[in-house]
């Protein structure tokens, strides 16, 4: 598969599942809140200091639609990881050619 | 398993800091010899990859659900270093704009999810890769067994920390089982996610794999080797 192609696939796919498949994820706690619930130190959470972000707990402010709202905050949520990720990744990158490198491929 | 603000005391989510700092500034400088002009790309897709996947909570049983935590995956597609890495991003990212896992809490999950899930993943998959035949097809049961060992052992290393500087006072024992239990299950959730995605990015692009290029770099000498004697 052609590098473009492998990147525009694979990028689509995390966008389909933040965008829709989010929308179908199971509500219930996960496990540290569930044993945290169950052994009794859930009432030690603080709330989140940042619960007044625009996509805080995963939901768009301002859109009524739940669907559109968890779609929106991940795809959001994507685009933002896969510039800081992607922007780090090239700033820390080898500018030369690496010496095990083989062949002209690419 | 993302760690809000409050369960652990000041002291230790300082310690947690430092420890995430220290392991974040070693990753910048190590994920140099895994990254290069076609591996950063890849970087970036497996972090946004990871958010999305951690979207996707997953119901296993009771009334309790588990997500992808991704840092075996992550190791395995781009190496250790990188990985922890990208799992620094999307608990970033999470903890500013989506008010999951704590601010001050943050090195405390970049720890366990980062530097723990990574590395112990990775640990992990190494060793079983040794055992396994030096095939590509190898590389994705060896990255599921590391995914299923990382989340428990991500656990363990919570309420270790939460034994340490837990402001509630609970009984450990109690903790440390349920913990366990739970993210035994979850692991298994984990290791099919870890196993279906990197066996389909080795059938599609091996040489784009940390954990698979050496097996398609000695392909290719094979190769070399016929065609010109």
């Amino acid at each position: 598969m052609r590098s473009r192609r492998f990147f525009v696939v694979g990028l689509l796919l995390a966008l389909v599942v933040a965008g829709v498949g989010s929308y179908y994820a199971s509500s219930h706690p996960d496990g540290l809140e569930f044993v945290a619930e169950e052994t009794g130190f859930l009432d030690s959470a603080d709330d989140p200091k940042t619960a007044d972000s625009p996509f805080a707990d995963y939901q768009t402010a301002g859109v009524d639609n739940d669907r559109l709202s968890g779609g929106l905050a991940g795809v959001a949520g994507v685009a933002l990881v896969l510039v800081l990720a992607g922007g780090l990744a090239y700033a820390v990158r080898r500018r030369t050619p690496a010496d095990t490198s083989t062949g002209p491929t690419d | 398993m993302h760690v809000p603000d409050g369960f652990l005391d000041a002291p230790t989510s300082i310690v947690t800091g430092v420890v995430a700092a220290g392991g974040v500034a070693v990753a910048l400088r190590k994920a140099r010899g895994e990254l290069d002009d076609r591996t950063a790309p890849m970087a970036g897709l497996v972090a946004a990859f990871i958010f999305a996947g951690q979207m996707i909570n997953f119901p296993v049983g009771a009334g309790t659900s588990g997500h992808l935590l991704g840092g075996a995956l992550a190791a395995v597609l781009v190496g250790p270093w990188t990985g922890a890495l990208c799992l620094s991003v999307v608990l970033l990212v999470q903890a500013l704009f989506m008010a999951d896992g704590g601010v001050t809490a943050l090195g405390t999950n970049i720890t366990l999810m980062g530097l723990v899930g990574c590395f112990a993943g990775y640990a992990v998959f190494r060793l079983v890769a040794a055992v396994l035949p030096r095939r590509t097809s190898s590389v994705a049961p060896a990255a599921a067994i590391g995914a299923l060992v990382s989340v428990p052992v991500a656990a363990s290393v919570f309420t270790l920390l939460f034994a340490i500087g837990g402001t509630a006072p609970v009984e450990i024992g109690a903790v440390l089982t349920a913990m366990l239990g739970w993210h035994t299950v979850i692991g298994v959730g984990e290791a099919v996610v870890t196993g279906l995605v990197v066996a389909s990015v080795v059938a599609a692009r091996p040489d784009l794999v940390h954990g698979a290029r050496h097996l398609v770099d000695t392909q290719e000498l094979e190769i070399r080797t016929a065609a010109t004697t």
